[in-house]
């Protein structure tokens, strides 16, 4: 990791944002009868989508839905951070959001179906405050009303 | 950013009453945060589940995410054996 990253990982209030309690919903049913989506962190948007903002100084907290029909290799990687090599997303979409993955276990009979839709944000979030009272909270709402067991999520 | 970013999604997510797991890329942010239930994998920030185009890897690391949605006893914080 670069020096402004070990600095910024040392100094940033981490703690502030610690889950206490740590929320639990158990899970109902076996994974082979459980709807399943998936939710990333990469900054993925389908070619129609605007993508996310890189300017806003605080982070873009806005999320894009993801359609289960995609084509998984045409989302697009934009992600804004230099923090991380981007050359494994854009050699493999599945690195970071492993819908093809997630198909073959549903071909498999290992789990139950995939949502219709899934969710992608923009990591580089340095005030959360927007996401944890907003948009967060309004993909877990989707969610819900989609009927989803399980959330399956990657970083980047 | 990701790893606390992808760790208050999950909580929100896990508060509407759905079961959870999250990939984790550094120890220090996800022990810290606390999500309910998280696989560390040893990789760089950027391969969350390993290697491009390696579907047998991808796999055994999502099987193993997999296999914590069973757990209660939160936070589940595990480590990937590569």
């Amino acid at each position: 990791m670069i020096l402004k990253y070990r600095l910024f990982m040392k100094f940033y209030p981490f703690a502030r944002y610690a889950l206490n309690p740590v929320p639990c919903a158990n899970l109902d049913n076996l994974l082979n009868t459980a709807r399943v989506a998936l939710v990333t962190t990469a900054g993925l948007h389908t070619p129609e989508q605007v993508g996310f903002d890189s300017f806003l100084k605080d982070g873009d907290a806005s999320f894009r839905e993801i359609p289960n029909t995609v084509t998984t290799s045409t989302l697009i990687e934009a992600h804004k951070s230099d923090s991380f090599d981007h050359s494994g997303v854009q050699a493999d979409r599945n690195l970071a959001f492993p819908l093809d993955r997630f198909r073959e276990l549903v071909a498999r009979g290992e789990i139950g179906a995939l949502n219709h839709r899934h969710f992608s944000f923009m990591g580089s979030i340095l005030r959360p405050k927007r996401l944890i009272q907003e948009t967060a909270p309004q993909v877990a709402e989707r969610l819900r009303a989609d009927g989803v067991d399980v959330a399956f999520l990657t970083p980047v | 950013m990701c790893i606390q970013t992808v760790g208050l999604i999950q909580a929100a997510i896990e508060r509407a009453g759905i079961t959870t797991v999250s990939i984790s890329l550094l120890h220090e942010v996800t022990d810290v945060l606390r999500p309910p239930r998280a696989l560390f994998v040893p990789y760089k920030l950027g391969f969350p589940l390993g290697e491009p185009n390696n579907a047998a890897l991808q796999h055994r690391i999502i099987g193993a995410a997999l296999s914590l949605l069973a757990r209660n006893d939160v936070p589940v914080i595990e480590d990937f054996q590569a």
